[in-house]
């Protein structure tokens, strides 16, 4: 219950951080001020400027635009698509339907997912966009996964074969009695690809191969920050630190969800 | 001296009492039997003498074995009492033994732990065990892994862990439950024997009256964690003081009063099913040789008779079921409901399936935990061309809940606020609202306490009379079979074997199947079933 709080936490405010920088942010991340370049967090910069001096807390708010986008949208593209594929190859267990999308999976998980993104904005143009769809297609067969194991579970219930019984389609069955009982499962597993989608954005990024300047982005701005690390190190310790404490939070809040949203301790509650 | 004596022990879990001042004593070489409904306590009094109890239980009293008090002993003194004095056998065989481990491996670990043996003496310790629950060496080596064993098989080295130090006390929980009848009474024999030849004392949990008239000396009867009475076996069955116990013997005996209207109209006719399964694969391309589950089944139903289908697991009642339900297709023959063909593979229309309905065994998993009653009890609707809505929709809802004895206002509660005999009404109401003329009991009172199971039956045969249905009331249980049907057929490997007047096969089986069932069938004597009037009271 306490890392489901302090994980929301954590999430709310990097993405209430995000939607704010729409409409204000302490500096402006386009301006270019020489004068105050590369200042060491505090006094009027909390977290610094970079080699452009530009603000630091503004960097972060807006990188998180990036990153959060990314993730929602990959997500998004993995549930929208993979959760139907799993019901429907549940629904058809042993079936040559069911083969044909898991074999189909198998295949999927077999390349390594970053150096086919990588792939993708190679031969598509680097930008945010591709990146999305690169790690979309990812998530599907994680999804369809989760998904079918869920509801293969539930197909052998008898409210199930009580639905069959009444002359419900599986199609209908899926929607109506299966679906709603396997979102706590397809939700946590939500969280967890939510923050290996801000990872990835952020490798893709740091790559050159995600965001393109001068929008920023966390990993981009680890990128930029490699070659001064030695005398400004708080430009790496900072997107560093924004990755690893948004990853840290979304994965608590995965937890603290697979806690609050089990049945057994629900059946405990009731 | 008692071997364990247990005295005004009470018991509470999270602020909630479990057992109230309850008192017991055992003495070597003997059986109590503990009868109890469920949630009265029986398993917690158990799990009390080896305090192997949840988180937040709190003990008070006294629990002598064999001198010491054990709601006041340190936890490295339970953890040698337990496995070395106190064996314990649970219900379900299929998940006490660890599936990764060899049998030999599990029963010379608790050697081992408490006789410092080493391990190959240790070996030799377990395989003399084996033997002595009937499991000799030729056939079952100490590498058998638990999944190449049979239900009763692996029981029977549940038992031998619990026996393998030689415990003073062995604590059977509901051992045979899980088991079929002719499984059920070799065990009961086994547990007999060992108790008597090793002066062991046994606590034995039970639900079933009939059970405990065969194995146990003494009895106690708990009701609402308190035992209500207690005493031999024989004089508390004859002498039944208490009214709580004649209330279980009557509805243990209960005769549902119905008369059969049967007309000669046939409704449900099997003639020749046969369900294969492929089998397993051998290989990469071979196969086993496909697996007959029913092979050449025929039988008819006719218009307002109630027919039951016994046998035990694995016979092929279950796939039978389905396939009359038209969820699984025939490999031969065929199925007709009212002269409508059957045929899961071509697809069942709506309006023949609407004649048919089913109740299953599992009052927890048969409704959607998501859905109000209302619409569970409504899907069956889905079959209507024109469903009624509105108002027509709601007086339909309000009639079947009636008429099972539940409240319309029940409509909008979830299945979870019900307990186990009002979902088991509530799935009769699901079957009931659009009208069937045949209802398919699938075990469809057998997870249900004897008191509860009672009134189930009396609603049934009420039902039956009410709205002209026909059942097909598939159990494993003789005694409710042969309350509630016309007649009987008996399944043996996938074949009909015995088909009569359900009195006739009881009193004068054919088949040596039949008669192999009806002895291994546990029954209380005949004087004690039918005494005291229907005393069935309390609320389900």
């Amino acid at each position: 219950m306490r890392g489901l709080v302090l994980g929301g936490l954590i999430a709310a405010i990097f993405t209430a951080a995000a939607l704010i920088s729409f409409l204000w942010t302490p500096g402006d991340v386009t301006a270019v001020d020489i004068a105050n370049r590369l200042k060491p967090p505090g006094g009027a910069y909390p977290l610094g400027t970079d080699h452009f001096g530009r603000d630091m807390v503004s960097m972060v708010m807006v990188g998180a635009r990036v990153s959060i986008a990314v993730a929602v949208v990959a997500v998004g593209i993995g549930m929208v698509l993979g959760i139907p594929l799993g019901l429907t190859a549940a629904a058809r267990r042993g079936g040559l339907i069911d083969e044909v999308i898991m074999r189909s999976n198998d295949l999927v998980f077999a390349f390594p997912a970053l150096l086919i993104a990588i792939l993708i904005t190679a031969v598509f143009g680097p930008s945010a966009l591709n990146a999305i769809i690169a790690i979309g297609i990812f998530n599907i067969p994680v999804f369809a996964r989760v998904t079918r194991g869920a509801a293969l579970a539930l197909w052998s219930r008898e409210f199930i074969l009580a639905a069959q019984v009444a002359g419900k389609g599986r199609l209908r069955i899926s929607a109506e009695h299966i679906l709603p009982n396997i979102a706590n499962t397809v939700i946590v597993q939500g969280t967890i690809q939510f923050s290996f989608g801000i990872i990835s954005e952020a490798a893709l990024s740091y790559v050159g191969l995600g965001a393109q300047p001068p929008t920023p982005s966390w990993g981009r701005m680890l990128a930029e920050s490699q070659t001064m690390i030695s005398f400004a190190p708080h430009l790496a310790l900072v997107p560093g630190l924004s990755i690893v404490i948004m990853v840290l939070g979304l994965n608590l809040m995965g937890d603290g969800l697979r806690d609050v949203l089990d049945p057994r301790l629900r059946k405990r509650r009731a | 001296m008692s071997l364990l004596s247990i005295e005004r022990l009470s018991l509470s879990m999270h602020g909630i009492q479990i057992l109230r001042d309850v008192s017991l004593s055992l003495e070597p070489g003997r059986i109590l039997g503990l009868i109890g409904e469920s949630g009265s306590g029986k398993t917690m009094t158990a799990f009390s003498v080896t305090r192997l109890l949840p988180r937040g239980s709190v003990l008070s009293g006294k629990i002598l074995l064999a001198g010491t008090d054990t709601v006041t002993a340190s936890e490295s003194r339970m953890c040698a009492l337990r496995g070395d004095m106190v064996g314990m056998v649970f219900q379900e065989p299929m998940t006490a033994l660890n599936p990764l481990q060899t049998i030999g491996a599990q029963i010379a670990e608790t050697l081992v732990l408490h006789k410092a043996l080493s391990r190959r003496a240790a070996e030799a310790e377990a395989r003399a065990v084996l033997d002595r629950v009937g499991l000799p060496e030729p056939e079952f080596p100490l590498t058998r892994y638990p999944h190449e064993l049979s239900g009763g098989q692996r029981q029977r080295v549940v038992i031998a862990m619990a026996v393998a130090c030689g415990p003073k006390l062995l604590i059977a929980d509901e051992p045979t439950t899980a088991l079929d009848v002719t499984t059920q009474a070799q065990i009961l024999k086994l547990i007999r024997r060992l108790v008597d030849e090793d002066g062991m004392a046994a606590l034995f949990i039970t639900h079933d009256l009939a059970v405990v008239s065969d194995i146990a000396d003494d009895v106690a009867i708990m009701q609402t964690g308190r035992v209500v009475e207690a005493g031999p076996t024989d004089e508390v069955f004859a002498t039944q003081s208490h009214p709580y116990t004649r209330a279980l013997f009557a509805a243990s005996g209960h005769q549902p009063d119905r008369v059969a209207e049967v007309a000669p109209a046939p409704l449900l006719e099997v003639r020749g099913a046969r369900r294969t399964y492929p089998g397993a694969r051998r290989g990469l391309f071979g196969h086993h040789p496909p697996k007959v589950a029913v092979d050449d089944v025929s039988f008819t139903l006719h218009d307002g008779e109630s027919l039951g289908l016994v046998g035990e697991s694995g016979c092929g009642k279950s796939t039978l079921t389905r396939a009359i339900l038209g969820l699984e297709p025939l490999q031969g023959g065929e199925i007709r409901l009212a002269g409508d063909r059957i045929d899961a593979a071509q697809g069942v229309p709506g309006a023949v399936r609407a004649r048919m309905q089913v109740v299953f065994q599992d009052p927890y998993g048969s409704f959607n935990p998501r859905h109000k009653v209302s619409r569970l009890i409504s899907e069956p609707f889905h079959l209507l061309d024109s469903p009624p809505t509105g108002a027509d929709r709601r007086r339909a809802i309000d009639e079947a809940l009636e008429a099972v004895g539940l409240s319309s206002g029940d409509a909008e509660k979830y299945a979870h606020e019900f307990s186990g005999g009002q979902r088991q009404r509530l799935a009769i109401a699901r079957a009931l609202i659009i009208k069937p003329a045949l209802i398919v009991l699938d075990e469809a009172v057998s997870a249900l306490d004897v008191r509860v199971r009672a009134r189930i039956l009396d609603l049934l045969a009420d039902l039956g009379k009410a709205y002209k249905l026909s059942y097909l009331f598939i159990s494993h249980d003789l005694h409710v079979v042969r309350r509630i049907t016309d007649r009987v057929l008996v399944m043996q490997s996938g074949r009909i074997v015995e088909v009569g007047e359900t009195e006739a096969v009881f009193r004068a089986p054919q088949h040596a199947y039949t008669r192999t069932l009806l002895a291994a069938a546990p029954h209380l004597p005949e004087t004690v079933a039918g005494a005291g009037a229907d005393a069935s009271g309390g609320d389900i």
